[in-house]
């Protein structure tokens, strides 16, 4: 299930760096794509969904969530140019994957605070 | 990553997982970190703690890493202060602004460890070494300080050197730039202590101090020894032979040399290497060019310098003219030369003689391109000597030892009359005598004819009526000349008297030679003007002199000079 969805060797390479702070920056991660989603959710233009698209597609990337990553990708290369065709259905795409990876990474979580 | 030294690093970035992450990659390389949130706590970060490297998000809230890395750039000024934009624009559009917003590098995401460490120690030797750079640049600007004002000192030394001379005599008229001296140009103008003139052009090799130095040697050879009324081609032996010694090879001095004497209406001319000079005839017509006819001085060794001068004769109203080698090639805005030429032509379309200096000036100013520092240019015209005040020489003794009752005899012999002129030597015993120091003047001019009239006429046995016309004058010259390398028996005797008459005292000369003889009466008797160029001077010694007579056939002159008590 994993493995699809966020790459583990990312994930070791971020608990090599991150040391002590591993657990820290899974929960800021998380704090964090949950406000990009709800900017996403809030937002009035294409301009707002672009850039809230960007930042989580950048974060995401880093933490190794790919899939999640590239949905973002491509909603901020649709936004470019009209007509808009199927947004809402990516952007629904993109909810359910952030569902998906939420779980995965608290469960990681857990997983550090106990082992 | 153990060779990086540690640098102090702020991060600006939005995502906060994202931030911290970088945060924490850069801390584990060894760096100190700052953070911020957005484009205008990180300009105010920057402010505040001056990191040598920053990374920038390119989308930020507030201000945009765009603006941020503007206002950071014009805060670093001078200095290097690398920015890596952290990005996920993957169009070049994007890319592009960053460039152009002073960015200088990318790190894209998602964020590599290697390439971030490769291109934070790549930013930073870029950074090392726009400091370097400042820093040398601050060295070399002060360094050029500090040689501007070596030179401001070299050539205040010199101006007391060359400062001892005459080019402020009513009949010479010259240009020099306040700044020749450090272009190697020279000029130097003295009297002699009968009243002739002494006068060099020079031009040092070179550039600068090493230019310049040269030149204080040469200037106190030059005034030394034409005070002590050395001629032209001891000085110039000794000129030669100084600089041949002191300059490193490579290094040597070109110069044209003149002794005026507006006496005997004569000058004598020895050019090496320096461009033609001119004598340019009050009567009008073609000027003569005075061309270098020996390698400049410091060159040859003494044993092959050559210092046969050339003579001619001179007429009231002539004038000699003088240039440096800036003259002829100063340039246009088109890279043409002046050329010699154009000198020619403004001799030929001078029409008052008075205006000559003027009219090269005025040729030169309208021609030139560029101003340069090299152009030297120097008039003498000739006059009677009474126009002409030499300074008196100011002596420095006590006047209490004044040596009053003596004698004194010399005989030179023909290995000595080749190479020696005995005449500055005796000046300067005599000069021990206060009451002669008043018509000291006089003294000279007349042992220097009685001399030459021993040397030339008698043991040479050269006629002096070849010296009619110019050309007499040069085939005279160059008979004096080879003669007396050839010269192989005779003599010249000299006996000094010196006693006291009635309150103050008296000295007698006497001078023989070994030659043929003249007719006295006859030479006494001929006409003034031709006395003056083919006679013996006789007149003038008589002027000159309390009482002159001639024995032995015109072998044996006395001559008596006397003074009163001194005050």
């Amino acid at each position: 299930m994993f493995d699809n969805h966020i790459d583990r060797k990312v994930l070791s390479e971020l608990q090599d760096v991150m040391e002590g702070e591993y657990l820290n920056l899974l929960v800021v991660f998380l704090d964090d794509a949950q406000r990009r989603l709800d900017q996403l959710h809030a937002a009035h233009d294409t301009e707002e969904l672009r850039m809230a698209a960007h930042s989580l597609k950048g974060s995401s990337g880093n933490m190794g969530a790919q899939v999640l990553a590239d949905l973002c990708r491509q909603l901020e290369e649709r936004l470019k140019q009209p007509p808009l065709l199927a947004i809402e259905d990516l952007i629904n795409q993109i909810y359910r994957e952030h569902a998906t990876v939420r779980q995965l990474f608290l469960a990681e979580c857990q997983r550090i605070s106990v082992g | 990553m153990a060779d990086q030294q540690p640098l102090t690093v702020l991060i600006a970035e939005d995502g906060a997982a994202d931030r911290l992450l970088l945060a924490s990659i850069v801390r584990k390389q060894g760096h100190l970190v700052l953070t911020a949130e957005n484009g205008e706590q990180a300009v105010a970060l920057f402010v505040e703690q001056r990191p040598q490297l920053v990374l920038l998000d390119a989308l930020m809230p507030v201000m945009d890493g765009f603006e941020a890395a503007r206002q950071i750039k014009a805060l670093a000024g001078e200095a290097l202060v690398p920015i890596i934009f952290l990005t996920s624009l993957t169009e070049d559009e994007g890319l592009v602004r960053c460039l152009e917003a002073g960015g200088d590098d990318f790190l894209a995401k998602p964020y590599s460890q290697v390439i971030l460490a490769a291109k934070i120690k790549a930013m930073d030797r870029l950074r090392r070494l726009q400091v370097t750079i400042l820093q040398q640049r601050d060295e070399l600007a002060r360094h050029h300080t500090h040689l501007l004002n070596e030179q401001r000192v070299a050539k205040a030394v010199f101006d007391q050197v060359a400062h001892a001379g005459c080019l402020s005599a009513p009949n010479i008229r010259y240009l020099q730039s306040p700044y020749a001296l450090f272009n190697g140009d020279l000029l130097l103008a003295a009297f002699t202590p009968t009243g002739d003139m002494h006068v060099l052009v020079g031009d040092f090799t070179g550039h600068g101090l090493p230019a310049a130095v040269g030149a204080m040697p040469l200037a106190e050879v030059f005034y030394g020894m034409t005070a002590k009324g050395y001629g032209l081609a001891e000085t110039l032996r000794e000129m030669n032979a100084k600089l041949k010694r002191i300059l490193p090879v490579g290094m040597f001095c070109c110069a044209v040399l003149l002794n005026l004497s507006f006496e005997r209406r004569v000058v004598e001319i020895w050019n090496g290497g320096m461009p033609d000079g001119y004598l340019l005839p009050q009567a009008g017509g073609e000027p003569l060019p005075l061309v270098s006819r020996h390698l400049p001085l410091g060159v040859l060794a003494p044993e092959q310098f050559d210092e046969q001068t050339e003579v001619l004769p001179l007429v009231l109203g002539d004038r000699l003219l003088l240039l440096s080698d800036g003259v002829v090639e100063t340039s246009d805005e088109n890279d043409q030369l002046f050329g010699v030429e154009r000198l020619k032509q403004v001799f030929a379309a001078n029409r008052q003689p008075q205006q000559l200096f003027e009219d090269v000036l005025q040729a030169l100013e309208g021609f030139r391109g560029q101003s340069r520092d090299d152009v030297s240019l120097l008039e003498i015209t000739v006059v009677a000597p009474q126009v002409l005040a030499p300074a008196p020489i100011v002596y420095s003794d006590s006047g209490q030892s004044s040596p009053l009752d003596w004698s004194l005899s010399f005989e030179f012999r023909a290995q000595t009359l080749k190479r020696f002129n005995p005449l500055p030597y005796l000046m300067q015993v005599l000069q021990e005598v206060h009451g002669l120091r008043g018509q000291s003047g006089a003294l000279h001019s007349v042992l220097n004819e009685l001399y030459s009239n021993a040397l030339e006429h008698g043991v040479l046995g050269l006629d002096s009526s070849l010296k009619r016309d110019a050309q007499g004058f040069a085939a005279y010259y160059q008979a004096r000349n080879q003669r007396l390398q050839a010269l192989q028996d005779g003599f010249i005797r000299l006996h000094l008297h010196v006693e006291p008459l009635g309150g103050g005292g008296r000295l007698i000369i006497e001078v023989e030679d070994s030659g043929k003889g003249f007719d006295v009466g006859k030479v006494l008797q001929s006409p003034a003007r031709e006395q003056r160029l083919c006679g013996r001077g006789l007149s003038l010694i008589r002027q000159l002199s309390r009482h002159a007579e001639w024995a032995d056939d015109g072998r044996r002159a006395r001559v008596e000079f006397a003074w009163e008590a001194l005050a």
